[in-house]
């Protein structure tokens, strides 16, 4: 079940050439250089980089936060962003955190609260309805990030590391929700990380980048049949050689 | 996997269940008590101060009476009408000037935080009213107003309006970006990400210039009270100062108790407030 069904010519995120430039002390830092990358709608595309290789940039473009310098980021139709922090409001509880999205997509005020409740249990998360973000542990705050994200009803969903801050078992279980949450409403992802094990686990295809300036270096399809396990020798063996180019890479920009 | 990983996500979803139950906050009289209890122990001290100093002969007693007489001098207060109508009208001036002051002062802090260049021309301008004495604005206000209503109410609003805008500001500044950066992804923009997520988020810094601005209003207005702007009708501060000019230790005594009294009653109020919104937010230790 690799949701390729769906699979049309259209794309759903295109960037080409994209070249995004920050001003840093007296002279330019470039953070991506010359990106070009395609996901598929349905599709599951993961970015693997070092740190500081401008990964975070391009989801910031994709969703609008900051200006391209030059070139085109495109994404078809609605678009949510999930950060590394699950970043609740903290003054609201977890049902209203949810229910602001649907409000600032003008979603009427008596559906409200019933697709608030819907979403949360989608993720798991029923009866912690009247709970604030910090009565949670840190697997219930992303999960509330993640039903707060499927509440902007975005057609694509970029996540920036999101579940970089949690304990491994945590991680896997919110990994399974996710692969689940994708499959069962057709979303189009694109998540960025540095850990090449994850990105294997959970995408269709994995891009690598390179740090300083940030460009698509490798390409890797993940063939591998879904459910996958993050302990799976077949996945091992392709994460291994994904790390493998990313030290390369890494080696060759920093002497 | 899955089937390992299954008892696991119950095993996750559950127990924090069980240990955040609803944080409970027992009215038991051991916590009051508790509170209680230092507090009156420095009313104690006060007194005890205070009596010691009498009793040195430090001044005669029609000068600095013991806490006795000055208690049952405020007790005799308590029971005649003209007292109530003095805090009354003291009051009455407070509360309105400062209504006016946090709308004034909310008005231009929203201004001030949503406009870069307004920031520019008056952000120090602000700061520096919010610095100035009050008292120094009474001149003025008695060539602009003469003795009046008018004359205190001004200097209560520039007393208090830039202590509340300066708070608005500096809630606004110390917003988490990251929580504005989600305002936006989520897709409200200009005054939408203001109500959502900006204004909300700078309630603590509000809450605290709202309580600075009441303790200026209170100070300019106790200012104006006692240097006479409206000298012929009865009030707190023109009490105290009718107090001073028949000599009347006791009475100017028992009015301070007075005064300090209310402040302590809104300060406690803000204190509540602060604190209900630290505990919503989870920053209470």
């Amino acid at each position: 079940m690799t949701n390729e069904a769906g699979l049309s010519e259209e794309h759903s995120v295109s960037v080409e050439r994209l070249t995004k430039t920050f001003p840093h002390g007296n002279r330019m830092l470039v953070a991506l250089q010359e990106v070009t990358l395609e996901v598929q709608a349905g599709e599951f595309v993961c970015v693997v980089g070092a740190s500081g290789s401008g990964k975070s940039t391009l989801l910031n473009v994709l969703a609008g936060l900051e200006g391209a310098t030059a070139g085109q980021a495109h994404v078809h139709g609605r678009v949510a962003l999930m950060f590394q922090e699950p970043a609740l409001l903290p003054w609201l509880t977890t049902a209203e955190n949810v229910e602001l999205a649907l409000e600032l997509r003008h979603v009427r005020r008596a559906e409200r609260k019933a697709t608030a409740q819907e979403l949360l249990e989608l993720v798991h998360l029923h009866g912690f309805e009247k709970r604030r973000p910090h009565e949670l542990s840190g697997g219930m705050k992303h999960r509330v990030a993640l039903a707060r994200a499927l509440a902007q009803d975005a057609d694509v969903l970029l996540m920036d590391e999101p579940f970089a801050a949690l304990d491994a078992i945590t991680r896997d279980l919110l990994h399974e929700e996710l692969v689940r949450l994708w499959s069962s409403k057709g979303l189009t992802i694109l998540f960025v990380t540095h850990n090449a094990r994850e990105a294997v686990r959970l995408g269709d295809r994995v891009l690598v980048f390179t740090s300083r300036p940030g460009r698509v270096a490798h390409e890797i399809r993940v063939d591998l049949p879904r459910p996958r396990s993050l302990d799976s020798p077949e996945l091992a063996v392709i994460a291994g050689r994904i790390t493998e180019r990313l030290k390369q890479e890494t080696r060759l920009r920093v002497g | 996997m899955s089937a390992e990983a299954e008892p696991l996500a119950v095993a996750e979803l559950t127990a924090p269940a069980e240990t955040l139950a609803e944080p409970s906050r027992p009215r038991q009289p051991g916590r009051f008590l508790s509170w209680l209890w230092p507090k009156l122990a420095a009313v104690a001290l006060g007194l005890g101060i205070w009596q010691l100093v009498v009793w040195s002969g430090w001044k005669p007693d029609y000068v600095l009476p013991g806490p006795l007489p000055v208690f049952q001098r405020l007790a005799q207060d308590l029971g005649q009408a003209d007292f109530y109508t003095g805090v009354a009208v003291t009051m009455r001036r407070a509360l309105t000037g400062y209504a006016i002051a946090v709308v004034i002062g909310s008005a231009v802090g929203l201004l001030v935080a949503r406009v870069p260049t307004v920031r520019k021309a008056v952000g120090h301008a602000i700061l520096g009213l919010q610095s100035m004495p009050s008292i120094a604005w009474f001149p003025l206000a008695i060539l602009l107003f003469q003795l009046s209503e008018g004359a205190i109410l001004f200097v209560v609003i520039l007393g208090a309006a830039p202590a509340v805008t300066v708070g608005l500001l500096s809630g606004v500044d110390h917003v988490q970006p990251l929580l504005v950066r989600v305002g936006r992804v989520m897709g409200a923009r200009g005054l939408g990400l203001y109500r959502h997520v900006i204004l909300p988020a700078a309630l603590p810094g509000f809450v605290s210039g709202l309580k600075q601005g009441w303790a200026f209003a209170w100070r300019s207005l106790m200012a104006g009270e006692i240097i006479g702007v409206v000298s012929h009708v009865p009030s707190l501060g023109q009490q105290l100062q009718v107090a001073r000019d028949f000599a009347d230790a006791e009475q100017l005594l028992a009015l301070m108790i007075v005064i300090f009294v209310i402040g302590v009653v809104v300060d406690l109020a803000f204190g509540f407030a602060d604190r209900s919104i630290r505990r919503r937010w989870g920053l209470l230790v």
